[in-house]
């Protein structure tokens, strides 16, 4: 058995006060004062006592309206009834319609400890939702058993392959291998690391990205035109994104690379070759916006030879620059529906990227067909990014991301890291998967939503009429 | 003992107002009484909720009441509305911002404050909150009852049958219980002794059953022990040849459809001494439950364990608690040929003192689909008529129990709804340090001693008498004379996305 993996975390409070969920108000004039029922008995996570520690002495930021555990005791024990709880505004504003607060909220709890987000009370969103929230993962039980991969009793492989791979071998007369193997990555993680669209970038915020990368061994998708002298030592954790007009412009950085990124044109053949001549050892992962037409492209672009795909959708995870068009998940269930039935499907590797926000997201959309992911936009979140697209109105960052402290950062982005991939093994182990590798495409491991609503309330329903009232 | 059989002698199924145990009680409203109050008593006099008082000798009225505040609804159907009333306008009243923080869309406040009033009064007192829809946009919240007119059958309340009989093998013991539904396992050290005996007693009152859960067998639970299913989970804690033979019921949990195909585990602060002595553990630890039985990798290995304690209690029913995978359907009948009673599904919404949210949310389908895939499956195979099909899993409220009867079940499990009634706010926080704040699921020797057992048993006996009142009276409404007339009828309801 080889060593198992494991990604290190280690806490890493955040620089600026987190904004919380719900802030408690009190009314000062109406307030008993001396009773201090708040402070010594209601708070049994001493959060008040604090609050009098910080008035008096301002040690530093005031985690206040982070930690509060919203128990309602202060309120509702109040001898004058002045406190009370209210939704924080600043909460509501987090984020878009794709990325909600929540998600910066458990994106921000888990760079900060690399714990999983663990609750009691039962689950409590919507029922379903668009994109990835209308798909369940399965789960075993008695009569196919489940792998005890989260407390470490069972080994659960997380690897992925990048590269093209033979659909046969072939032997010379004297036994010798015909053929050369094309050359294949295996990344200990079903993820590689993304540059976002947005974002308050600096030299040590990317070297923040290129540590974390090397530290999770996977790697780092990195326009080499923002590659500065302090990210060289991290150089075998990048992965360089180019086209084919910056090919020879980006010979060193292709030269040592192992993975490299090429936007997809209409040259993309000629291309690739120059990428191989260049480094002959690199995969070369041609790159391309996702849409309606994508299985003809893989399709083509499988025939033509290209070892690796990058489908790319916007960061909502559709295809179309505003949010329109198809779900990322839809898309590679065509794909890779399309390339099975072209019996191609294990030559190709595919990646997605756009709109992985979950560590849920990365199992399902790997249940839709894709090898593995590219993660961007969470990583940002981790250096406690907002979203509140300040800095692609030339505006100043209010958590200073561009400031943060490339060793810290780096362990953020470790810590989430750590922690979505103890959530994958949670997922895998549930569905009695021994390794990532095999919930490739496994549809038969998942249930949809539109599926189930036919089979149960449609088949029910449909076309009854509702009497009485 | 004694002051047990008291308090045992003293609740009864007849509903008895046990108000909130807060100095501060939660309403959908805020009123504010300003200074400009002249103290004229005219709030207290038109206001029958009781949101105003003024005791006799006083020149004051006392602070608003809101929690019992019935808001806009008075200002459009009644003639005493207060805020337009007073004299010297110094009332005001809004939405109340702690009730705008509250809940989610499964649970939304409505709901949450409906329980409260629920288990405070034994009945819906406040009929402007919503206590049977949530706001989750699927499953039971897109289905409605479909009351007709008339019923085809004018039946009185006493003429209707809420039994349920969970032995329906035909061989071996009889076992009929009260309502459609009992409680689900909590184990000892999850939640407070106060908690679980309250649920004990509820349970007894009304002639149901509660659940051990995984963690041991605590002597406050032997006055009960006709009402107690006790748990065997993939841990064993606490499982012993005794705690077998003492209840008529043994539930095997293979999985729990919060974190279906995970374990459970107990952290290690919750692990006091008390319950690491029931659980032969050592205190502090964290205490995790492996996943799956490793002695069980196939259904004759199931069957062995249905042997297995059949053979230690002839005389007791058995269910196996499971999950809603793919293949529920196959898991449902290969336990019911192995030799169970029942076959409890847990749906992957349901409540739990702990589980990653990555399992809460994406593991398993949710109950709404698992229960009609199973009915129709068992009834293909014709062995319907053998089996206790029970739902638990994300049930609210007694809509939620009848559409899940409705869909094919024979019966219910609840949990959340308890600890709601014990005034839960859902916070979500039971899992850490000491545990709820509220005293509801912790064992902490401080927090735990925040409510004694019979504030606990009055609460969920009064929720018990408020939902089979309503039981009764939609089974009136539906002209039918028992439950179990009303299995697999999904007729009786609409979905309002397919339906006409």
């Amino acid at each position: 058995m080889p060593k198992k993996y494991h990604i290190e975390a280690k806490a890493a409070a955040p620089r600026h006060t987190p904004i919380g969920r719900h802030g408690i108000v009190d009314f000062n004039e109406d307030c008993a004062g001396a009773c201090h029922h708040c402070v010594k008995k209601e708070c049994i996570y001493d959060i008040y006592r604090k609050e009098g520690i910080f008035t008096r002495e301002m040690p530093g930021e005031l985690h206040y309206l982070y930690s509060c555990m919203n128990c309602l005791r202060c309120v509702q024990n109040c001898t004058r009834a002045v406190v009370t709880r209210t939704v924080n505004p600043e909460f509501r504003w987090l984020g878009d319609a794709y990325w909600k607060p929540e998600m910066l909220l458990t994106t921000w709890y888990q760079a900060e400890t690399g714990k999983i987000p663990v609750s009691g009370a039962g689950y409590r969103g919507p029922f379903a939702g668009p994109g990835f929230d209308n798909m369940w993962t399965d789960m075993s039980e008695i009569v196919r058993p489940t792998r005890d991969g989260i407390h470490g009793r069972e080994y659960i492989s997380t690897s992925v392959d990048v590269g093209a791979k033979l659909t046969e071998l072939s032997f010379d007369e004297r036994g010798q291998l015909a053929v050369a193997p094309p050359p294949v990555l295996e990344l200990p993680v079903p993820f590689v690391l993304g540059i976002p669209h947005f974002g308050d970038w600096s030299p040590g915020a990317y070297e923040a990205f290129a540590r974390a990368a090397q530290a999770i061994r996977t790697l780092c998708v990195i326009d080499p035109g923002l590659v500065t002298p302090n990210l060289e030592p991290y150089r075998a954790a990048l992965a360089p994104a180019v086209s084919g007009a910056t090919i020879s412009r980006h010979r060193d950085a292709i030269a040592g690379a192992r993975l490299v990124q090429l936007e997809y044109d209409d040259a993309f053949a000629a291309n690739v070759a120059a990428i191989k001549l260049i480094a002959p050892g690199a995969v070369v992962t041609v790159r391309a916006p996702i849409d309606a037409d994508s299985h003809l492209l893989a399709e083509r672009l499988v025939a033509a030879g290209v070892e690796s795909i990058t489908f790319a959708a916007n960061h909502h995870g559709r295809s179309g620059a505003f949010g329109g068009g198809e779900f990322i998940k839809e898309s590679f269930r065509r794909i890779h529906a399309h390339l099975m039935a072209k019996g191609v499907r294990d030559t190709v590797t595919l990646i997605a990227s756009g709109g992985i926000a979950l560590a849920e997201h990365m199992a399902k959309a790997i249940i839709c067909g894709a090898d593995l992911v590219v993660v961007d936009i969470p990583f940002l979140i981790a250096l406690e990014c907002r979203m509140c697209m300040n800095c692609t109105l030339g505006r100043p960052c209010p958590v200073d991301v561009a400031g943060t402290p490339p060793e810290h950062g780096a362990r953020r982005i470790t810590n989430l890291a750590s922690a979505w991939h103890s959530q994958l093994l949670e997922v895998l182990g549930a569905m009695g998967l021994r390794e990532v590798r095999r919930l490739r495409g496994e549809y038969g491991r998942a249930m949809f939503q539109e599926d189930l609503e036919r089979e149960t309330f449609q088949a029910l329903f449909a076309g009854k009429r509702a009497k009485g009232q | 003992m004694s002051t047990q059989a008291a308090i045992t002698a003293k609740i009864t199924r007849r509903p008895k107002a046990t108000v909130t145990r807060f100095r501060n009680a939660i309403g959908k409203y805020k009123v504010v009484r300003t200074d400009r109050c002249t103290g004229c008593g005219l709030c207290a006099k038109l206001c029958p909720h009781g949101v105003h008082v003024r005791y006799e000798g006083y020149s004051r009225t006392t602070r608003p009441k809101d929690h019992l505040c019935r808001g806009t609804w008075c200002k459009e159907n009644c003639d005493y509305y207060c805020i337009d009333k007073c004299p010297a306008g110094a009332l005001s009243m809004g939405l109340n911002p702690v009730y705008e923080s509250m809940g989610d869309p499964r649970w939304t406040p409505d709901m949450i404050l409906s329980t409260w009033d629920q288990a405070e009064n034994g009945r819906i007192t406040n009929e402007t909150l919503e206590p049977h829809l949530g706001a989750s946009g699927g499953g039971f919240d897109k289905l409605r009852l479909n009351f007709p007119k008339e019923p085809a059958l004018k039946l009185k309340p006493s003429e209707v049958d809420t039994h349920l009989s969970l032995n329906r093998r035909g061989s071996g013991p009889k076992v009929v219980i009260d309502v459609p539904w009992y409680g689900g396992g909590m184990s000892y050290g999850s939640v407070s002794p106060a908690t679980m005996v309250g649920k004990a007693h509820a349970c007894m009152v009304w002639n149901s059953f509660t659940c051990t859960g995984e963690g041991g067998y605590p002597p406050h639970l032997y006055p009960y022990d006709d009402h107690v299913i006790t748990q065997v989970a993939t841990g064993l804690f606490g499982v012993r040849e005794e705690t077998i033979q003492r209840v008529r019921i043994v539930e095997f949990k293979y999985a729990q459809g919060a974190k279906p195909g995970l374990g459970g585990h107990l952290l290690g602060d919750k692990n006091t001494p008390a319950v690491a002595r029931m659980r032969e553990a050592v205190a502090g630890t964290s205490l995790f439950s492996p996943f799956p039985f490793h002695s069980v990798y196939s259904i004759e290995d199931h069957k062995k364990h249905v042997d297995w304690v059949l053979a230690m209690n002839p005389k007791a029913l058995v269910s196996a608690k499971v999950s809603t995978p793919n293949d529920v359907d196959m898991v449902a009948v290969g336990s019911y040929y192995a030799g169970v009673h029942i076959v409890h599904l847990d749906g992957s919404y349901g409540g739990t003192g702990a589980a990653p949210d990555i399992a809460k949310k994406n593991i398993a389908m949710p109950i709404e689909y698992a229960i009609p895939k199973v009915h129709q499956f068992l009834v293909n195979e014709g062995i319907r008529d053998k089996v206790t099909l029970i739902a638990s899993g994300g049930l609210r409220n007694v809509h939620d129990l009848v559409k899940a009867i409705c869909l094919g079940a024979n019966g219910a499990v609840i949990g959340t709804a308890e600890m709601v009634a014990l005034e839960c706010i859902r916070c979500g926080a039971c899992e850490s340090g000491r545990g709820c704040a509220r005293g509801i699921a912790t064992t902490d020797p401080e927090l735990s001693l925040q409510f004694d057992y019979e504030w606990a048993a009055r609460r969920i006996t009064n929720l018990y008498s408020s939902w089979h009142a309503q039981l009764v009276d939609i089974l009136v409404r539906f002209g039918i004379r028992s439950v179990s007339e009303l299995v697999g009828r999904t007729d009786l309801l609409h979905h309002v996305d397919y339906s006409e």
